[in-house]
């Protein structure tokens, strides 16, 4: 079995593990150096990090390297195992995220048929690991983080899915690559340049799967579960040294995939205007192009994150049950009839 | 075939040991995680049988849903951490007959129908366009009492939930 490059399965998929192991941890440093440390401290009128490297850019290593060197520390009464294997199941399900995020023609990982609903089934895996931590360390504070995660990310989840549900309607496919595709080859009124990037025809879905996107990351407004003045620290607040290293760089790696879908659904991922579909050269402009729109997604994330106050519970619950899927589902009924009637 | 007959050895252990692990555990929690495991040892081996759709849903509705519910209630409600003292076991020969009953029931019906059938070997994929073709004509009536039956299901939950 051979594959795009010509090369043995299993030594093509050495050389993808490898650039995946470089990709992940590069996109969590980047993003949080650069809105993590960088714009909170500048919206905050703060200077941010300065000392370690060229304007602080080497900070984040610098506490990674501090968190490897702590004490691994367990609570005296706490599930020993659960608690190890809690993080690495939080950050396994953001490590398979990437395996479906298309940067190219060829420049994917895996180009699974399903694409899509593979993404939303391994991010729900995350909720098993935040109530894993939140059980075993036996502490309150933490079970109840864990069980706010929980709640919120089952109702979070469901408008999350609905708002996918209409690019797959109107891209008759849930393979991402086909979804870009649909997009690339796409028009607006016979006006085919620059294809038909889906947030102009799903923009409801794109605002439903940024707020959902925003819940499921436990980002401000949406932080109950982490919410350091009600709960201490959340679900992640026995961890110390590498193991809340690894929860956070879960977050942060998870922010980057799910902007990275956004980007593929509803901004026309990889494509640039111009270019062929297949063009061998996008699978080097394609990552580029990519990084950008990213940036751009993930920058109106941190930017919401920064800006608003958190909700209450009940609000919460409220706007996701009673606002947000009526609202999905009535974009999925729309864009139905759009489908059969153009 | 040599390595899928291989992969399907190593994920078969895995899922009958979490299966044991799952009805020997003290720990209700730890029985739920091992649940986990054999839900996702069972995903894992739907991917073997090329069936890459029915292993995601299997993902998404039973471990990232219905697990999660079902932590979600046992910590909501009481989850002590180590044994439990209540756990004995002591229903293990009804559990264990209920079970023979359905597993021979099952075998009994897939055997039948299926006996002599073997999976094509050149690897053909089932693209999900296929499983949604059949579903919504050659077993489009199951699917719809299936419907039904949730439906049911749905709204009487609703009803037993309410207060006034």
């Amino acid at each position: 079995m051979t594959g795009a490059l010509g090369l043995a399965y299993w030594a093509e998929t050495s050389i993808k593990l490898g650039v995946a192991l470089i990709v992940i941890p590069t996109a969590a440093l980047m993003l949080g150096y650069l809105f993590l440390l960088k714009m909170m401290a500048f919206m905050q009128s703060r200077l941010g990090p300065q000392d370690v490297g060229p304007y602080g850019t080497l900070q984040l290593i610098a506490d990674a390297v501090k968190f490897l060197q702590k004490e691994d520390i367990h609570p005296a009464v706490a599930d020993r195992r659960v608690f190890r294997a809690a993080p690495v199941v939080v950050l396994a399900s953001s490590f398979l995220l990437f395996v479906v995020l298309p940067t190219g023609p060829d420049a994917v990982v895996e180009n699974l048929d399903t694409g899509i609903f593979y993404a939303m089934a391994v991010s729900s895996l995350s909720v098993l690991g935040v109530l894993m931590a939140g059980w075993a360390s036996a502490n309150k504070y933490a079970l109840l983080g864990g069980l706010r995660a929980a709640g919120q990310l089952i109702a979070y989840e469901l408008p999350l899915i609905l708002a996918v549900m209409g690019v797959v309607i109107q891209a008759d496919s849930l393979n991402l690559q086909e979804i870009v595709r649909a997009q690339a080859e796409g028009e607006i009124f016979g006006f085919g340049l620059i294809g038909n990037p889906f947030i102009l025809t799903q923009f409801i879905g794109f605002l439903i799967f940024m707020i959902s996107a925003q819940a499921e990351l436990t980002q401000t407004p949406f932080d109950m579960p982490v919410a350091e003045t009600e709960l201490v620290g959340g679900f992640h607040v026995e961890y110390t040294g590498f193991r809340f290293l690894l929860f956070f760089m879960a977050e942060v790696a998870t922010a980057f995939a799910f902007s990275a879908l956004a980007t593929v659904m509803f901004l026309g991922g990889w494509w640039i205007p111009g270019f062929d579909f297949n063009a061998p050269v996008l699978n080097v402009l394609g990552p580029v192009v990519m990084l950008v729109k990213i940036l751009v997604v993930a920058f109106i994330i941190f930017w919401i994150r920064f800006t608003y106050p958190r909700l209450r519970e009940d609000q919460l619950q409220k706007f996701a049950w009673k606002v947000l899927i009526p609202l999905s589902l009535a974009n999925i009924v729309v864009t139905g009839i759009f489908k059969v009637v153009l | 075939m040599v390595a899928q007959n291989i992969a399907f050895g190593i994920i078969a252990a895995i899922t009958v040991a979490a299966a044991l692990g799952m009805v020997t555990t003290r720990n209700i929690v730890h029985a739920a995680l091992f649940l986990v495991a054999v839900l996702g040892g069972l995903a894992a081996n739907y991917v073997l049988l090329t069936a890459e759709f029915i292993a995601t849903t299997q993902v998404l509705v039973y471990i990232g849903a219905v697990m999660v519910l079902f932590l979600f209630g046992i910590m909501l409600t009481r989850a002590p951490i180590g044994r439990i003292p209540q756990m004995t076991g002591a229903t293990w020969p009804v559990a264990a007959l209920s079970a023979l009953a359905l597993g021979g029931i099952t075998v009994y019906a897939l055997i039948d129908r299926f006996g002599t059938d073997s999976l094509a070997t050149d690897n053909t994929v089932f693209r999900t366009a296929d499983v949604s073709d059949s579903v919504f004509s050659q077993y489009i009536i199951p699917f719809e009492a299936v419907s039904v039956l949730l439906l049911a299901a749905l709204i009487g939950a609703v009803v037993l939930a309410r207060r006034d």
